[in-house]
């Protein structure tokens, strides 16, 4: 058997459920592992381009943004070419969008096992970002790509991104899990989330740069995102824009107080999950 | 071993029956707290508290096979979802004694986009064995299965007895200290039931293995539990050896049925039997015993299947026969109709029995017999019965590639 560290002696009873949990997530990794990949295997299943579809639509939404905002609206890009400010920005976008979504619909895509095996629930939201993650990783071979193409090469900075990336990691399963445990109770939610995703893309700096916003920037920071954003940026294009650490911290803080909350939100209705699947 | 490996002590579920709609929305929540406000604490308003399992208490010892027996809707498979902590006991407790492997479902996490190999491997983690575990045995599941050849083909091409092997096998080779099996061997051919059951009883007889293990098959409960608990609307009724139990749940049923006449004046039904052992095989058999003060001449039965709802389904009797139904004049005596193959889905249903001679009715019993009916059949992926209704029948399919005809 797979779990020989299994306490002797299990007591089920009310309001007992959360004893050992973080322990019995831990015994559960490989199952993580495996709904991943299962995640993973499954979605390019009988598509044609397969991973191609990784990539043609942050290219495209790459043409579009840098034609609006870098060519129709005109907005400065300080030294680096236009292009490589918006995927700069979208890359972190679509990171967020992607694990975000992914964690929303988890519980409910996931019912059939929720009502039938034991297991901690937390596992199902967090395996299914790592499809986010590949798909991350494939648009970081455009982002090489079109680096490569301007002669653009990052510096030491760039050393500095996996930091940024677990923010946007944060974020995303904070919110995640707030969504997706309420989408088991309230199947509203699911309206929600697609909503969310359209507005945030608008209220953070994905396809022009933050420093075109000089008021309002410490309110405009309690979207975590925009750190995420800016930091990419930072990372990737020489140090720029400036990183606020004032901006950084609230932006950070936000991400925090999401992950917590959502946690612990998340941990309180899971008791009742395979009830109201 | 002194300690019982499950002890349960006045384990209780409660749930709340919504009388409107099924999956909450905002709306309604909203809604109701404002009525609540408004109204004054009629907030949980056209909810019902509905207890499927109350106060009970049992210990199963090391080794043990605990055959759980009663009808839908006893408790069964709470009991099994709260053992397998699943869902949380609203009142009571449950201490459990070494590592717990439930079985509640047939490929539980099967994904239909994966080949055989892949979904081994994740049908394992799910059902909690490790990589290591599932690699070392990976052989010996699959020759069990019988799918060597379809290792690589995605499980939604499998035949519907492929997939279920596949998944059985994946389950037998649990090893846990404890396992606990729902309503999953009634599916699949006789031949593989056979094997299925031969495994866990070996399991169970071999390594010391304690077996929860619930079933409408009576045959298979008493070849491999030693014990059984039966539980009737969320009660236990009785915890025994397994003989005893069983005798006790069947002549408890109405799956077979003794009338005392009002009016012996007239003819009139005496009993009512179904054969649960030919129903298990997919036959129904059903036994109607009837008396008559005076000789009928041509006694006849009628029965109607009704849906649990009670929905008439199928309808025959013996004057629909004609010529073919011509049994001698009696004044008591007992007739028995059979479908060979019940082209029904697994379900509860209920028959009704007449009672008549050719040309008139003389006693009537609505909803005599009750009855599980767990269909030979299996369909992974299919819709609810809501959808597709109750009747199973031999469907064919065909297919022409090219353009359809017409205009």
């Amino acid at each position: 058997m797979s779990h020989p560290d299994t306490p002797d002696e299990l007591v089920l009873e009310a309001g007992r459920a959360s004893r050992n949990y973080w322990r019995d997530l831990w015994r559960f990794r490989e199952l993580l592992g495996f709904l991943a990949w299962r995640d993973i295997k499954v979605r390019y299943k009988q598509t044609v381009l397969g991973v191609l579809w990784a990539l043609i639509q942050p290219a495209v939404t790459l043409a579009v943004f840098t034609f609006i905002f870098g060519k129709l609206a005109g907005m400065p890009a300080g030294n680096v070419p236009y292009p490589l400010l918006v995927l700069c920005g979208l890359l972190p976008w679509q990171l967020f969008s992607a694990a975000f979504s992914n964690a929303s619909g988890s519980l409910v895509a996931n019912t059939h096992l929720i009502s039938k095996v034991y297991f901690p629930r937390l596992i199902v939201p967090l395996s299914s970002v790592a499809v986010a993650l590949i798909d991350f990783a494939i648009v970081l071979v455009l982002l090489a790509a079109l680096c490569f193409w301007w002669r653009f090469a990052p510096d030491g900075r760039v050393l500095l991104l996996p930091l940024f990336i677990v923010l946007t990691l944060v974020t995303a399963i904070g919110t995640g899990l707030w969504l997706t445990a309420l989408t088991v109770k309230y199947r509203d939610f699911r309206f929600v989330v697609p909503f969310l995703l359209q507005v945030g893309l608008f209220l953070s700096p994905v396809g022009f740069s933050s420093a075109n916003l000089p008021n309002w920037q410490h309110v405009y920071a309690l979207n975590p995102m925009v750190a995420a954003i800016d930091g990419f940026r930072w990372c990737l294009l020489r140090g720029e824009p400036v990183l606020d650490p004032a901006n950084l911290a609230i932006s950070t803080g936000m991400a925090g107080l999401l992950l917590v909350s959502g946690l612990w939100y998340f941990r309180r209705m899971e008791r009742g999950f395979a009830d109201l699947i | 071993m002194s300690q019982p490996v499950i002890s349960v002590q006045n384990l209780g579920k409660r749930y709340y029956l919504s009388h409107e709609k099924r999956s909450d929305t905002l709306r309604d929540t909203i809604a109701q707290k404002f009525r609540g406000l408004l109204g004054g604490g009629a907030g949980a308003a056209g909810q019902e508290e509905f207890w499927a399992l109350r106060d009970v208490s049992f210990n199963v010892n090391q080794g043990d096979v605990l055959g759980i027996i009663g009808r839908n809707g006893a408790g069964k498979s709470t009991l099994l979802k709260l053992l397998s902590r699943i869902t949380e006991p609203t009142t009571g407790r449950a201490v459990i004694r070494g590592r717990v492997a439930s079985l509640l479902e047939v490929g539980t996490g099967f994904h239909p986009e994966l080949s055989g190999r892949e979904n081994i491997f994740l049908n394992g983690a799910i059902l909690g064995m490790s990589r290591l575990e599932i690699q070392r045995k990976f052989d010996e599941i699959v020759a069990f299965a019988e799918v060597e050849r379809f290792l690589d083909t995605q499980v939604k091409h499998y035949s519907s007895g492929m997939y279920v092997r596949l998944a059985f096998a994946v389950a037998a080779h649990l090893e846990p200290e404890i396992l606990i099996v729902d309503e999953v061997l009634a599916v699949g051919d006789a031949q593989f039931q056979k094997k299925c059951l031969g495994k866990m009883s070996q399991v169970a007889r071999d390594s010391g293995r304690t077996v929860l293990f619930v079933s409408h098959n009576t045959g298979a409960l008493q070849a491999i539990c030693r014990s059984a608990l039966w539980l009737q609307s969320g009660l236990v009724v009785r915890h025994g050896p397994i003989g005893e139990c069983l005798t006790a749940y069947l002549a408890s049923g109405n799956e077979s049925a003794v009338f005392t006449p009002a009016n012996t004046a007239k003819p009139h039904i005496t009993s009512v039997a179904l054969d649960r052992a030919a129903l298990a095989g997919g036959r129904f058999r059903l036994s109607v015993g009837f008396k008559s003060p005076f000789p009928l001449s041509c006694p006849v039965i009628g029965i109607t299947l009704q849906s649990r709802h009670g929905q008439p389904l199928a309808g025959s009797n013996g004057r629909m026969m004609g010529d073919r139904w011509t049994p001698p004049a009696m004044s008591e005596g007992v007739i028995t109709a059979e479908i060979a193959s019940l082209p029904l889905h697994s379900d509860t249903y209920r028959a009704s029995v007449y009672l008549g001679d050719a040309v008139q009715d003389y006693d009537q019993k609505l909803d005599a017999v009750e009855f599980d009916y767990i269909s030979p059949h299996f369909y992974p992926q299919s819709p609810p019965l809501h959808v597709i209704g109750q009747l199973d029948l031999p469907w064919s399919w065909s297919v022409e590639p090219g353009q359809p005809p017409g205009k």
